[in-house]
């Protein structure tokens, strides 16, 4: 059974037409990657399925584990087992790292109907997931992404994600503003939270990524649409050949 | 004396109850409005020596020659001090049996503070049962304080017995004729809390007025008098966080604090007077006079507030920095919602040398309200090497609401360094959209992001106290988006 279908989705951005029709069929324990150009609706397509405001579905319908996903509020969503990895994570001041997990952790219990952590349990939770990611008690300690570097904040992301254990995670541009060390780090860490119970969709520019977290499917979308889908290899060739081919100014 | 006259009254009130509870509550009543006759009534209800009445007489013809403050950012109709009563205390109402009675509202908002049940009981008027063993833990309080020579106790009782210092202290920081309100309470007060730490004491426990809720209940015209002498020290809470559904329009209360040499005082408020309803009906007017006098060398004030209810906030509670090398500090966290209106702030007056001061100030403005910081740094001639730091910052949720910073420096001596520093934001739609897709709820998703913004300001509050603020800084936001 798809954990996550979308058919025909048509969504507007300020009465513009982002998306024009994107059909996606994702299976528990599959990795997609979808690639395109700048513009080309990857963003887009990650907040309308964390249910973002102002991106307005016209068209179309999205279905997370057999329920409606459109009808879910975006907390609901979340609990649902939706997880976004934003490309520019939000700072959070006087909140620290380690309030800002508990809350959210909580939260999320607290919607499923599942008993909410104390301290000492969640310290020791907290505690076993940052260490893989290099996650310091220091950094657990200040505000959440505050002053935090870039490799910094992807990891916190990681993190969160570790910790949340979504079914469904969405990464969106992970790779941005990252060297090569801070991404094979963040990469490990997603790799680390591959399982048959989970899919992930991973939104990026550039095939880099996808050399350390290697996708099942990839898709290429283009001025609103999925034009063409292929394995592992497609985002080789669309290394050496660019977007140019699928109608997209050059990026 | 004073027992003879306490079953005088009983006997009078027994006497009563044949025309039912209520009309009991009628006697305890001052005629309406404010005369003379009204200051003399309830000195003589208190049975106050000459010297007080006088005091209060003065202040009552001084007050007559005043004029209402319009300087505040606040608009509110006019209010018709005739039409009013002065005193109604002990406020009598109705003792309930059980929680059942209670309006569940109010019970709804306990839970959410997280209120024991026994308290919240004591809170609403309920009847606590015998099995509550408040008595003794008072009791234990009072042995432990005592010892240590501690005097903590009731304004009246302390005109009473310690009728010495009350004359000494009493309007020494905010004399009768400070500004229209003080004056107003000068002539009216009726209940307040009385502390005097002595020489070299530190106090052995929080002060709070929560110990004192199952006394008497206090009037709506408060008077609080703190003293702490050579090398002292005490911590002193004032209000508890439940709110206090009090029909009672205008509250205008006075507290007066002196340090001594080496001595500090540290004050915190929590503040959560009905706000009023959506629409800005009801709610109460606070019209508040807060002082503390730095006296001695050494000596060292630090107020603390968290004003999250009323309708009309006008406080401002202050420092005068007269000894050398003494401190003022004033954390505040000010909130706003629905149309309430807020003008609040500090004042820190520095007239000794070496004076330093710090002022923390965290407003927050949602729904249609108005919140305004105001405050005022003056450095005198005489004061060398004055430093004082300020902090302003605003947050504003929503779009119907607004957000001031007034702050007045003055400094006649060139040697003083002072810094301020503002900052207006607003919990933008990317923050909350990110807290909500980690699935936090939009209401809890405000209320972290508004406690982080206070965070330097709630690290101020003793730690029990804090966690209550905290709750309460969700609760008081409640419809504040969507």
């Amino acid at each position: 059974m798809s954990m996550l279908e979308i058919k025909n989705l048509h969504v507007t951005v300020g009465g513009k037409e982002i998306l024009k029709g994107i059909d996606l069929d994702i299976r528990a324990g599959e990795v997609h990657a979808i690639m395109g150009p700048n513009g080309s609706g990857k963003s887009t397509l990650s907040y309308v399925l964390a249910g973002r405001d102002g991106y307005v579905v016209t068209e179309g319908s999205v279905r997370f584990k057999g329920k409606d996903l459109l009808e879910m509020s975006v907390d609901e969503r979340a609990a649902a087992g939706i997880f976004l990895a934003f490309q520019y994570p939000l700072e959070i001041p006087g909140v620290t790292t380690m309030t800002f997990l508990k809350t959210a952790l909580n939260a999320q219990r607290k919607a499923r109907g599942e008993e909410e952590l104390d301290a000492v349990r969640f310290l020791k939770l907290v505690r076993e997931k940052s260490k893989p990611l290099n996650v310091s008690d220091e950094m657990l300690k200040r505000s959440l992404n505050v002053g935090y570097s870039g490799g910094e904040k992807k990891r916190a992301e990681v993190l969160q994600m570790s910790l949340l254990e979504p079914a469904l995670a969405v990464l969106d541009e992970t790779d941005s503003g990252l060297d090569i060390d801070a991404l094979k780090t963040v990469a490990e860490g997603v790799n680390a939270l591959r399982s048959p119970e989970r899919a992930m969709v991973v939104i990026t520019h550039y095939q880099r990524l996808l050399d350390y977290i290697v996708p099942d499917v990839v898709h290429v979308l283009s001025r609103g649409r999925i034009v063409k889908t292929g394995g592992k290899d497609l985002a080789l060739e669309l290394e050496k050949s660019g977007y140019a081919e699928y109608g997209a100014d050059a990026a | 004396m004073a027992a003879v006259k306490e079953t005088v009254e009983t006997v009078g009130e027994i006497e009563k109850y044949k025309y039912g509870f209520f009309t009991d509550i009628e006697s305890e009543k001052a005629p309406i409005g404010l005369t003379e006759d009204t200051v003399r009534f309830i000195s003589a209800k208190k049975d106050e020596p000459e010297w007080l009445l006088k005091w209060r007489l003065a202040a009552f013809r001084r007050w007559q020659t005043m004029t209402e403050p319009t300087w505040a950012k606040v608009t509110y109709p006019p209010i018709d001090f005739q039409d009013a009563y002065y005193y109604s205390a002990p406020k009598q109402t109705a003792k309930l049996d059980s929680l059942d009675q209670v309006d569940p509202k109010l019970l709804e908002t306990y839970e959410k503070l997280g209120i024991p049940l026994t308290e919240q009981k004591m809170l609403a008027g309920v009847a606590v049962d015998a099995v509550f063993d408040s008595v003794s833990v008072v009791t234990t309080f009072k042995e432990k304080l005592a010892e240590a020579g501690v005097i903590f106790c009731p304004m009246s009782e302390a005109v009473r017995n310690h009728p010495e210092l009350v004359k000494k202290y009493l309007g020494s920081v905010v004399p009768t004729s400070d500004n229209f309100y003080a004056t107003l309470n000068s002539a009216v007060f009726s209940e307040g809390s009385f502390v005097y730490i002595p020489e070299g004491v530190r106090c052995p426990m929080e002060l709070s007025t929560y110990f004192r809720i199952n006394e008497k209940q206090t009037g709506q015209f408060e008077r609080t008098l703190i003293i702490a002498d050579k090398g002292s020290y005490v911590s002193y809470l004032e209000g508890c966080t439940a709110p206090q559904r009090d029909e009672n329009q205008l509250h205008a209360a006075v507290v007066e604090l002196i340090a001594h040499d080496d001595a500090e005082i540290k004050y915190s408020t929590v503040q959560n007077w009905f706000p009023g309803d959506e629409e800005g009906k009801g709610g109460v007017y606070n019209f508040v006079t807060k002082r503390g006098d730095c006296r001695g060398a050494n000596s060292k004030i630090s107020w603390t507030q968290v004003e999250t209810g009323s309708a009309i906030t006008w406080k401002y509670p202050s420092c005068i920095l007269r000894g050398d090398n003494s401190r003022g500090e004033f954390y505040s966290i000010a909130i706003s919602n629905g149309r309430q209106q807020v003008d609040s702030g500090t004042k820190m007056i520095h007239l000794g040398r070496n004076t330093t001061s710090r002022i923390i100030s965290k407003g927050i403005s949602a729904g249609r309200s108005s919140n305004t910081y105001r405050g005022l740094v003056s450095v005198h001639r005489k004061a060398e090497n004055v430093r004082n730091f300020t902090q302003c910052d605003s947050l504003l949720i929503g779009d119907r609401c607004s957000a001031h910073t007034v702050p007045y420096i003055e400094t006649k001596n060139p040697t003083a360094i002072l810094e301020h520093e503002a900052t207006t934001s607003k919990i933008s739609d990317d923050q909350l959209f990110y807290c909500m897709q980690r699935g936090i709820g939009e209401e809890e998703a405000v209320a972290l992001i508004v406690n982080g913004f206070c965070r330097d300001v709630l690290q101020q509050l003793p730690m029990e106290f804090a966690v209550e603020a905290q709750k309460l800084v969700g609760i008081s936001l409640e419809g504040s988006v969507g």
